[in-house]
C-alpha cells in the first residue's frame, strides 16, 4: 500500500488492460482498455497497443474502472482541529477509499465563512491526496443571524453553502439564503435538524433511548425541516440538497417532491443503509453521530430510496473526533463518524444484496456528487480529467484499527469483515493510492 | 443433573444484566442479613480489609448513607468523594477521575452520576467492582432490588403480582429498574402519569401504559409514586405542581380501585402533597420506611456478593 501526494506524484503514462468500464453518463459497462496520458483519458477501446514512452502497463483482470469517487460531504477539520483530522490525512483516507475529490464542511475553527478560509483550505489541498471542494457556511461563524459572503467565497473557490453542523432554525434566513446563493450559482445544502426537537438528544428516539436512559432525537426533528426546506425551495425556485437522509419520511417527502418537480437532491452516508440504533448497544460512542442511527424500517426505506432515484448520492459525512471527545459519558460524547476508507465496501454490500447494480452504484459515489456540486468529474469520456478508481469487488479484508489512514479512528466498523475495495486511485493522472499489491 | 447455582457478577450495572435466579438469591441474602443491623453490636467481619469508595457526583443523602452503612455494617473501609458533577469542567475527565481512583486499590467503587451509562464507562475503565447507584435516568437497581425485597417480606412473592408505578416515568431511573426487575420476576407492571413524562418505547421494557392512575392501579397489589423531579425538567412537561397533584397524585380516591391491602410505595424524596397525599403516605399500607430499611440490607448483600460471596 502506497499513498502520494499530488505534488509530488508523477504524470506517468498509464494504461489500464482488460477492467470491466463502468461509466454510466457515457452508457458504458464493458470490459475494455483505458489509456491515460498527460493527465486525462486519451483513448478507451479494447487491445489498445500505444508507443508511449516510460508506459505503465496496469492488468485488471476481475477489477473494475469507474470514474473517481466523489465524496460531497467530509469534515477536514482544518483549520482548528488539526488533531483530529488535517486537509492532508482526510484526503489521504480519502484516496486510501477510491474518492478523487471531497467536499469539505464549513464548521472549521474558524468557520469557513470568508474567503480567506476558503483560500487556505485550497492551499492545503495542493500537498493533499485528491481534490478539495469546500463548502461554505450560509452565516457568518454559523451563528444562523445573517448571511455570509457567498459572493467572496465563490470567487476563492467554494462550491455550495452549507448549515451542517450547526443547523438554521430562522426560516427567513434559509429563505434568504437560497435566494441569495442563486446570484452566485451557489448550491444551498441543508442539515435538516429541527434543534427544538433534537436538543440534548444522544440517539434516536424509541424504546432503546428509553432503556437506555438517553434523550431521544425522534423522527420528525429531521423531517419538519426536510419539509420546511423543499417548501423554501419550492417557493424560491431555487434548488437545494438535502444532506445526510436518515429517516423513512424524509425519502417519502424527497420523493414527492421530486414527483412535483422540486429541484431537490439528496444524500445519505453509509451507516444510515447499514447501521441500526442497535449499534449503540451499551453506550458505545463511535456510534453516536447526529442524525442519529434509526431503526431497521428506516435502513429498508433509505436502500429503497438509493434504487429507486429518490436519494441521489452516498456521502461519508466523515467526521473526525479523538478519544477526547468520545471516550466519556455518552450524553457528552462528540456526534459523528469518520467513513471515507468504509463507504465504498459498504456500498458494494448493497451490489451483492442486490439493492443496486454496479452501474447505480457509481452513479451513487462519483456521477451524482459531482453534478449535484457541479465540479468536474463523474465520467470516463476520452479527453477528460483522468480522475479514477480502481475497485476489486472480491478483495477481503478486516477493516482493523492498524489500517486506518485518518487521523481518527472513531469508526463503528472497526474490526468488521469487509469484501471488495479500491485499489487504486487516480487523480488527474497522478496516482494518489496504490493498494494494488 | 441439577448445576448449582453460583452469583457470578463483578459488577452491578443494570437489572438487564441479573436473571431471575440472580435477583432471587440477591433477596434471600439480602434478608438473612437484615438481622445484622437488628443486633447491639452491628457489625460483622465479612468484608475487613476491603475499600469501598463512595463516589457520588449528584447530591444524595439517603442512598449514599446507605451504602456507607451497608459497608460498615460489614466491616469495609469506607470514603466517600463528591466530585462537583461538572468535574469535566474543570478539565478531568470521568474515566481520569476513575483511574485515579483505581490507583489506590479500592475492591469497590460505588458510583452515582448525571450522565446515562456512566457506571458502565467506569466498569470499562478500572479493575474494582463498580456499583450502579444511580446513572442519569438509565437505573438505579440497588433500589428496584430494595423495593422487590420489600415486596416479597411483605406478600410473600413477586410471580403474578400487579405493580402499578405512577409519574415521571421517563426521567425515573428508579422506574426503569423496576419496571424491568419486577417484570423480570413474573409480577405484572403498570405505569401511567401525564402523557409527556411516559417515554417512548416503555413498553418494551415490560410495561403497560395505561391512560388513567385509576386505570393503572385498579386490583394492583402495589403502588409506587415517583418523585416529580423538578431538577431534570428542561421542557414543559407539566402546567404546575397543583395540576399534578389534583390528576396524578395518590390519594384515597385515585386509591379505591387497588387491592384494599395493596401496599403503598415511594423512593424518596418525597414531595408531600404533590405526588401522594400525606395521609396515604403516612398511613397504615404505606411501606416507605421499610424501604429504607431494606435498603440497608439489600445492599449489604449486593457488596457482599460482588466481592465473591462466602
Amino acid at each position: 500500500m502506497a499513498f502520494f501526494p499530488l505534488h509530488e506524484s508523477s504524470l506517468q503514462p498509464l494504461l489500464f488492460t482488460n477492467g470491466r468500464i463502468i461509466d454510466p453518463v457515457n452508457g458504458v459497462d464493458r470490459s475494455g482498455d483505458l489509456l491515460v496520458d498527460n493527465g486525462r483519458i486519451v483513448a478507451t477501446g479494447e487491445k489498445l497497443q500505444p508507443e508511449h514512452p516510460g508506459l505503465r502497463r496496469i492488468g485488471l483482470a476481475g477489477k473494475w474502472i469507474v470514474p473517481g469517487l466523489v465524496d460531497m460531504h467530509v469534515h477536514l477539520r482544518e483549520p482548528g482541529e488539526e488533531y483530529k483530522e488535517t486537509v492532508a490525512s482526510g484526503t489521504k483516507a480519502a484516496a486510501a477509499g477510491g474518492f478523487t475529490a471531497v467536499a469539505a464542511m464549513p464548521n472549521t475553527k474558524p468557520v469557513n465563512d470568508n474567503q480567506a478560509v476558503t483560500t487556505l483550505i485550497h492551499v492545503k489541498a495542493a500537498a493533499g491526496y485528491a481534490r478539495v471542494y469546500p463548502v461554505g457556511a450560509i452565516s457568518p461563524g454559523s451563528s444562523g443571524d445573517n448571511l455570509a459572503e457567498y459572493g467572496e467565497m465563490r470567487r476563492a473557490g467554494v462550491v455550495a453553502l452549507s448549515d451542517d453542523g450547526r443547523p438554521v432554525s430562522d426560516s427567513q434566513l434559509m429563505r434568504r439564503a437560497l435566494e441569495y446563493a442563486g446570484n452566485h450559482h451557489l448550491l444551498v445544502i441543508s442539515h435538516a435538524e429541527e434543534l427544538a426537537l433534537s436538543r440534548h438528544g444522544a440517539m434516536n428516539e424509541g424504546s432503546l433511548s428509553t432503556r437506555l436512559g438517553l434523550i431521544g432525537i425522534p423522527r420528525v426533528a429531521e423531517e419538519i425541516m426536510v419539509y420546511r426546506d423543499l417548501a423554501l425551495a419550492r417557493y424560491t425556485g431555487r434548488p437545494i440538497h438535502i444532506a445526510h437522509v436518515s429517516t423513512r419520511e424524509a425519502v417519502s417527502l424527497i420523493r414527492r417532491a421530486k414527483e412535483m418537480g422540486c429541484r431537490v437532491t439528496a444524500e445519505t452516508a453509509p451507516h444510515y443503509f447499514t447501521l441500526t440504533e442497535e449499534a449503540v448497544g451499551r453506550y458505545d460512542a463511535r456510534a453516536k453521530m447526529n442524525p442519529p442511527l434509526r431503526t431497521a424500517d428506516d435502513v429498508a426505506a433509505i436502500k429503497e430510496g438509493l434504487r429507486d432515484g429518490t436519494l441521489d448520492a452516498i456521502a461519508t459525512d466523515h467526521a473526525p473526533h479523538s478519544e477526547l471527545e468520545k471516550d466519556v459519558e455518552f450524553d457528552l460524547a462528540a456526534n459523528g463518524i469518520i467513513g471515507l476508507e468504509t463507504a465504498l465496501p459498504l456500498a458494494l454490500a448493497l451490489v451483492r444484496e442486490g439493492v443496486i447494480t454496479p452501474s447505480r452504484l457509481v452513479e451513487l459515489l462519483a456521477v451524482n456528487p459531482a453534478r449535484i456540486l457541479g465540479v468536474a468529474g463523474g465520467s470516463l469520456a476520452v479527453d477528460g480529467a483522468a480522475d479514477l478508481t480502481v475497485i476489486d469487488p472480491e478483495r477481503q479484508f478486516v477493516y482493523t484499527l492498524d489500517q486506518i489512514v485518518s487521523k481518527s479512528k472513531n469508526s463503528p466498523f472497526l474490526d468488521w469483515e469487509m469484501t471488495g475495495k479500491a485499489v487504486l486511485t487516480v487523480v488527474g493522472g497522478r496516482i494518489t493510492y496504490d493498494g494494488l499489491q | 443433573m441439577e448445576t448449582e447455582y453460583r452469583f457470578t457478577h463483578k459488577h452491578i450495572l443494570s437489572l438487564d444484566d441479573l436473571s431471575p435466579q440472580d435477583v432471587d438469591y440477591i433477596l434471600r441474602v439480602a434478608d438473612s442479613f437484615k438481622e445484622i443491623s437488628e443486633r447491639p453490636i452491628k457489625k460483622v467481619p465479612t468484608l475487613r480489609g476491603k475499600t469501598v469508595i463512595n463516589l457520588f457526583f449528584e447530591p444524595s443523602t439517603r442512598t449514599r448513607l446507605s451504602f456507607e452503612v451497608a459497608a460498615k455494617r460489614l466491616s469495609a473501609d469506607t470514603f466517600n468523594i463528591a466530585p462537583s458533577s461538572s468535574s469535566t469542567t474543570k478539565g478531568e475527565t470521568l474515566v481520569d477521575t476513575a483511574c485515579n481512583l483505581a490507583a489506590m486499590n479500592p475492591d469497590i467503587i460505588i458510583i452515582r452520576h448525571p450522565n446515562s451509562g456512566a457506571a458502565r464507562l467506569l466498569a470499562r475503565h478500572i479493575n474494582a467492582s463498580v456499583l450502579n447507584a444511580g446513572d442519569g435516568t438509565h437505573e438505579h437497581p440497588s433500589q428496584a432490588l430494595l423495593d422487590m425485597m420489600t415486596v416479597k417480606e411483605k406478600k410473600g412473592r413477586l410471580a403474578g403480582l400487579k405493580v402499578a408505578i405512577v409519574g415521571d416515568i421517563t426521567h425515573s431511573r428508579v422506574a426503569h429498574s423496576n419496571i424491568l426487575g419486577f417484570s423480570k420476576m413474573g409480577a405484572t407492571v403498570t405505569v401511567s402519569g401525564p402523557a409527556t413524562l411516559l417515554p417512548a418505547g416503555i413498553e418494551q421494557m415490560g410495561a403497560t401504559v395505561c391512560s388513567s392512575v385509576e386505570e393503572a392501579v385498579a386490583d394492583a397489589d402495589v403502588v409506587m409514586a415517583l418523585r416529580i423531579q423538578k431538577e431534570r425538567q428542561r421542557d414543559p412537561l407539566i402546567p404546575s405542581l397543583r395540576e399534578y397533584a389534583n390528576f396524578f397524585g395518590i390519594t384515597a380516591r385515585t386509591l379505591a380501585g387497588a387491592k384494599p391491602d395493596a401496599l403503598i410505595m415511594h423512593p424518596g424524596p418525597l414531595n408531600r402533597g404533590v405526588e401522594m397525599d400525606p395521609a396515604i403516605a403516612d398511613g397504615p399500607r404505606s411501606v416507605i420506611l421499610e424501604q429504607v430499611t431494606n435498603g440497608v440490607a439489600v445492599r449489604m448483600a449486593l457488596l457482599y456478593l460482588i466481592m465473591g460471596g462466602d
